[in-house]
């Protein structure tokens, strides 16, 4: 009988287990004063599930802008971390921050990066009221201003794609700010560029064809490259996770670099740039992939910092952004 | 073109005032009177800085931080601390030198005004030492980025070069305008207010602060500050038509790094951003004044 396919097993009598239910009251960090008190909360409720109950009591602090905290000036808690797993007593007290209103990575990403992409067609077909009025909607004479506005685009299309289809982000939002912020800083470089880039006194590289040749090789090769990056980070991390591994040099030789780097995706991010201002020649695109590469060595230093926390067994070999170097 | 020089400079300064604990910076003026590491310029909300791109402006506040977020505590920590022995004395020299090269200034103006009778052309007469002396409070933007002085970097470098900026760039290279009474003007403003705030810092870190002196840093600016912005703005103004005559600073297309600058426009960008920047500054030394005058029971007491 027990082997008969369709028998269905009654299930034994569990002994019954005393669930020991925690009470979780939220208090303001700066203020102290108590926002919230939850009774009977399961003891592997994570933090996510407390932030949604916090939700229900506060409806204006929306899960993504809660940051829960077990000390004030603490670090912020994870949506991962388990009520039982951290060290507080049967009645745990968390600090509440509210974080501001909060905006998805996915929105600043497409809205920051379609900006140049427009803006600096707008300058490439001369559209009205940028440049002296005989030159509107006239196009340049010099075949790299085309070449430029290729690549320019080429560039923008591939990270909106890349947003899309191939980042997975750690965290869901950020303040709601920062997408004035990162659209000025964008939106205002790729107009500066464009300017200049599609002037009728624009003046083409010194060294004319060779000039261009080699910039338009290097920019290629370091798209490729970013582009190869990304895609290996994104397979070391199953969708919808947030798992975190040491990227390692997969069978595409651009990812060899990992060898040597651990944020190539920035080095190439900086090695197009560098070719796109030797293909321009400009003195604001020069000035944009300094600050770029300023930004990116501060986010490259920190990203290395916390492999080298996180791992112990991480590579001696890499440096963070420029190999040996930085 | 070269606008977005200056409002991206100007957006990321003005955000980096923010340290990650909210604490602040302790110049948010050239008028300085305010108190070290209390409060910072309320232009944007502060936040917890919780995502890995805030561009442009993490740039300078994380070079101004000089770590990753991990900084909170740790800078609190670092405060109480303070300079070491030999970095007091340093400072405590730093600060006296600087003392007595503002009473030169000082003295000098008060002298030329004697003996011409009037307050024309009294700038060439100190044309020398405020020179000297304005340009060497840039080693104050060293002694931040060492860290012997608590402040933040990018906060004091923007004072510092704003000076100098109105010493060198304004004053010195349009010749027309040295003569203006308007440079009499900022130069008195800053005079009176360098005296008081290195003798300020140099009886702080003696730890001997006569309150007069605390007083007198969170009381002159009242006065002083818009009466230095009055004079700098003026003589910008006065800057204007003979730089836009002789294209002083410029550079025009074609040539070949594709670039342009008009410093005539650069000038009126600068003359305008004073508009947010002046109410906001002031405001929050009143504030600052409230703080520290209220509490005379912190008589002597340093930060």
């Amino acid at each position: 009988l027990l082997h008969h396919p369709t028998y269905k097993r009654k299930p034994a009598k569990k002994t019954k287990k005393a669930v020991v239910f925690f009470e979780v009251e939220i208090l303001d960090a700066k203020t102290k004063d108590k926002l919230c008190f939850l009774d009977k909360v399961e003891p592997n409720a994570t933090i996510g599930e407390i932030k949604s109950m916090f939700h229900k009591s506060h409806p204006q602090w929306y899960p993504a802008r809660q940051s829960i905290r077990l000390d004030p000036k603490g670090k912020s808690l994870k949506d991962e971390d388990v009520l039982q797993h951290l060290p507080v007593g049967t009645t745990a007290t968390f600090y509440f921050r509210d974080l501001g209103a909060q905006i998805s990575w996915v929105t600043v990403f497409l809205t920051e990066y379609t900006g140049p992409l427009v803006i600096y067609l707008l300058f490439y077909f001369r559209v009205p009221f940028i440049y002296p009025p005989k030159y509107d909607f006239t196009t340049s004479k010099h075949w790299v201003v085309h070449l430029a506005c290729m690549c320019h685009s080429f560039h923008y299309v591939k990270r909106l794609l890349e947003t899309l289809f191939v980042h997975r982000f750690s965290h869901g939002t950020m303040p709601l700010r920062n997408i004035f912020k990162n659209c000025t800083y964008y939106w205002g470089f790729a107009a500066w560029m464009a300017y200049y880039i599609n002037h009728p006194l624009y003046t083409p590289p010194i060294y004319g064809e060779q000039q261009i040749r080699i910039a338009l090789i290097i920019f290629l090769f370091c798209q490729i490259g970013n582009f190869s990056i990304h895609i290996a980070l994104r397979n070391l991390r199953p969708p919808g996770s947030k798992t975190r591994k040491i990227p390692y040099p997969t069978k595409n030789p651009f990812t060899w670099i990992f060898l040597l780097v651990s944020c190539p995706n920035y080095t190439y991010e900086l090695g197009s740039w560098l070719g796109f201002t030797l293909m321009t020649q400009c003195l604001p695109v020069a000035f944009f992939t300094l600050v770029g590469f300023i930004q990116m060595t501060v986010w490259a230093k920190g990203k290395h910092r916390s492999y080298l926390k996180e791992f112990r067994d991480y590579p001696p070999l890499r440096s963070p952004i420029l190999p040996f170097i930085l | 073109m070269n606008i977005y020089l200056i409002v991206f400079i100007y957006l990321f300064l003005n955000y980096a005032s923010q340290n990650e604990d909210g604490s602040e910076v302790e110049r948010t003026s050239r008028f300085s009177t305010t108190l070290p590491g209390v409060a910072h310029v309320p232009f944007l909300t502060p936040a917890v800085v919780q995502e890995r791109r805030p561009l442009i402006v993490a740039v300078m506040s994380a070079a101004a931080s000089g770590t990753s977020k991990a900084a909170h505590g740790d800078v609190a920590a670092k405060r109480k601390k303070g300079p070491g022995a030999l970095a007091t004395a340093y400072l405590v020299i730093y600060n006296v030198v600087m003392t007595a090269g503002w009473l030169v200034i000082a003295v000098g103006l008060v002298r030329a005004y004697l003996a011409r009778g009037s307050y024309h052309g009294l700038y060439y007469s100190i044309e020398k030492p405020l020179k000297f002396f304005q340009t060497g409070a840039v080693l104050e933007i060293l002694h931040c980025a060492v860290g012997i002085v608590p402040s933040s970097v990018v906060l004091t470098g923007f004072q510092v070069m704003s000076r100098v900026f109105l010493t060198w760039a304004v004053t010195h290279s349009v010749k027309e305008v040295q003569s203006e009474d308007s440079v009499l003007l900022f130069v008195t403003a800053w005079t009176v207010t360098e005296i008081i705030r290195y003798s300020f810092y140099t009886f702080s870190l003696l730890n001997h602060l006569p309150y007069l002196i605390k007083w007198a840093r969170y009381t002159f600016f009242i006065v002083l500050y818009p009466m230095g912005v009055t004079g700098e703005l003026l003589t910008i103004y006065a800057a204007l038509p003979y730089v836009q005559k002789t294209g002083l600073y410029s550079v025009t297309l074609p040539n070949k790094y594709n670039f342009s600058f008009d410093y005539y426009t650069f000038l009126i960008l600068i003359m305008i951003s004073y508009i947010p920047l002046f109410p906001q500054l002031y405001f929050h030394m009143i504030r600052q004044r409230k703080k520290v005058l209220g509490h005379i029971e912190d008589y002597g007491k340093v930060e």
